[in-house]
């Protein structure tokens, strides 16, 4: 059974029909990414999976368990945490209190504590600023941030849309070394990107959305060679 | 540089004729010798005064910053969750314990219940408000829940009338407000210094309740980015009734510091003060905690002391009853001037 099955999803925005009857799997351990060009309705994929949209038809199967039944605020407890868009650190919050937030679910007070002390290991730049707001922080950081947020609450599934929008190529470059780290540990990671380029690098499958339907699925290898991707996502002609 | 031009110009004539304005009411008041003539402990009296005015502002003040923070709505209902409060404690509970004798024979366990059950109401009057009449237009257009507020507004004013009647109310007398206390040889109304103190708990705790606790920093959270705190798994709903909730208690508690001050009530009360502390969250920055706070109290200082300060000077006759003059110049003022209010930030520099 795939860790997460999403079955023929329909989402709307007003008239607007975003997702025509979006499917897809992500198996326990894989690195699966989602590629397409503005508007294809990435995002919106990645809303109906976390709850913030509801989709009008079709299922979100986690683990083998409905969880279109369940608010958004309690999908995280499921075991589904998103990095969103344009990361969504809370700016006026201190980089501490962003990640206690991220254990919100979370009632283990001393693991709690234990596991930012770990986040700061892991990147000590955070550690640095744990005291100050999270909106003084660099683009990169603010990433780095809004990525250990995410995992404080212990999630199955990491949901990232566009990590690498905004960032210096050099940041990407860590951003996407850490994504393959955090998957290595053993994170089920979907990975929505406009650049395909690294997403199809680091991701065991990938899937290809144009307007609101996956018009290709394969393995990213696969992908990287085929023509149509390579000459509408990768810039090869 | 940006280039100069006629509304520019209007407006600097505009600072310049009310700090004019001001300078000739104060020229006319200490060099001329308008009005009165007052000793350094009237002085002193208006300004403590104000100080107790200005803390009730301030506390009814952070129940619409609070709310606005969360919303982005002016809750124009929240004067009536004051009224609520400050009405019922005292038909229901202050009266009868009254009449009792059990205000003068347990003044301290009397309070204690006046003021419990002030909150409660006005907590209770708040949650419903915000379930039947907010919660449904969440997503609305932002001026349908402002005009729903007004509504609400009138609804419990009218509702509290049909309850309690529309005379005056006498609030009881308790013998620990009556009177003065002195200190350093100068005398205080014991109210205004009960009510300050009071004020001053009251916002400390809701300092530290924001600031340290877990629901604390979910409302700050959910005030930030509604999307990210539901992907954190705070309940935004459950959040923003915790948030009216508090509010609500704040305005509770300045009921019944009203009605110790003022000590008559009636079914409009909840009025002139929301609008004011409306005014004192504006000027502080609406969305500020700390800026309601002292929006709230630079609010009551400043209609205590401007009407002798400046518009007696003037020749203004009966100058004190201009104090909501005063007030609402004031907004108006910090609306052209500094629309994100003293220690309020930039509205358009919001969301990178």
């Amino acid at each position: 059974m795939p860790l997460l099955e999403v079955n023929d999803v329909h989402a709307y925005y007003g008239n607007i029909h975003a997702l025509k009857g979006v499917s897809l799997t992500v198996e326990k351990g894989e690195i699966v990414t989602l590629i397409g060009g503005n508007g294809a309705g990435k995002t919106t994929t990645l809303r109906t999976i976390t709850g913030l949209m509801k989709p009008r038809d079709g299922h979100v199967i986690f683990d083998n368990e409905d969880v279109s039944k369940y608010p958004a605020h309690a999908w995280v407890s499921r075991g589904i945490a998103m990095v969103p868009e344009g990361r969504g650190v809370f700016a006026k919050l201190s980089v501490e209190e962003n990640l206690e937030l991220g254990a919100f679910h979370r009632n283990d007070k001393e693991n709690i504590k234990d596991d930012i002390e770990k986040s700061y290991e892991m990147f000590p730049r955070l550690g640095e600023r744990r005291t100050q707001l999270a909106g003084t922080m660099s683009g990169g950081e603010q990433q780095m941030l809004a990525v250990t947020r995410a995992l404080m609450s212990k999630p199955r599934l990491l949901l990232m849309d566009e990590p690498s929008m905004g960032l210096a190529p050099v940041l990407v470059d860590v951003i996407f070394e850490a994504i393959e780290r955090i998957n290595q540990e053993g994170m089920t990671v979907l990975l929505v990107e406009q650049n395909a380029h690294m997403a199809l690098q680091i991701a065991n499958r990938g899937y290809v959305l144009q307007t609101g339907q996956i018009v290709l699925t394969d393995k990213a290898d696969v992908l990287q060679k085929d023509p149509t991707v390579q000459k509408a996502y990768l810039g090869i002609e | 540089m940006r280039r100069f031009n006629y509304i520019d110009l209007v407006l600097w004539l505009f600072r310049i004729g009310i700090i004019g304005v001001v300078l000739w009411g104060m020229t006319g008041k200490f060099i001329l010798g308008i009005g009165n003539d007052y000793t350094i402990s009237d002085w002193l009296d208006f300004f403590v005064s104000g100080l107790s005015q200005g803390s009730l502002y301030a506390l009814i003040a952070l129940g619409y910053t609070m709310v606005y923070g969360v919303l982005f709505m002016i809750n124009f209902a929240h004067g009536e969750f004051f009224m609520a409060g400050a009405m019922t404690s005292t038909v229901l509970v202050a009266l009868p314990l009254e009449n009792a004798g059990y205000v003068e024979r347990f003044p301290w366990l009397s309070l204690l219940a006046i003021f419990l059950s002030a909150v409660l109401t006005s907590v209770l009057v708040a949650v419903l408000t915000e379930r039947i009449a907010y919660r449904p237009l969440r997503n609305a257009p932002r001026l349908v829940p402002l005009i729903t507020a007004i509504g609400a507004s009138f609804f419990w004013q009218y509702y509290f009338r049909g309850l309690f009647g529309s005379s005056l109310l006498p609030f009881p007398e308790f013998p620990m407000f009556d009177g003065k206390i002195a200190f350093w040889g100068l005398d205080f109304q014991k109210a205004d210094i009960a009510v300050i103190l009071t004020s001053l708990v009251v916002m400390f705790g809701l300092q530290q309740f924001v600031q340290r606790t877990k629901t604390g920093r979910a409302i700050r959270a959910v005030a930030e980015n509604k999307d990210a705190a539901t992907l954190m798994g705070i309940d935004v709903n459950r959040t923003i009734t915790i948030t009216f909730i508090v509010g609500a208690s704040m305005a509770g508690v300045a009921g019944v510091l009203y009605s110790i001050v003022f000590r008559q009530l009636n079914f409009v009360m909840g009025f002139i003060p929301g609008i004011k502390a409306f005014t004192a969250a504006v000027l502080g920055g609406i969305g500020s905690i700390p800026g309601a706070a002292l929006g709230g109290l630079f609010l009551g200082i400043i209609e205590a002391i401007g009407p002798p300060l400046f518009l007696e000077g003037l020749g203004v006759a009966g100058s004190h009853q201009l104090k909501d003059v005063i007030a609402f110049t004031m907004l108006v003022l910090v609306l052209i001037f500094r629309p994100q209010g003293i220690i309020g930030e930039r509205l358009a520099e919001k969301k990178a």
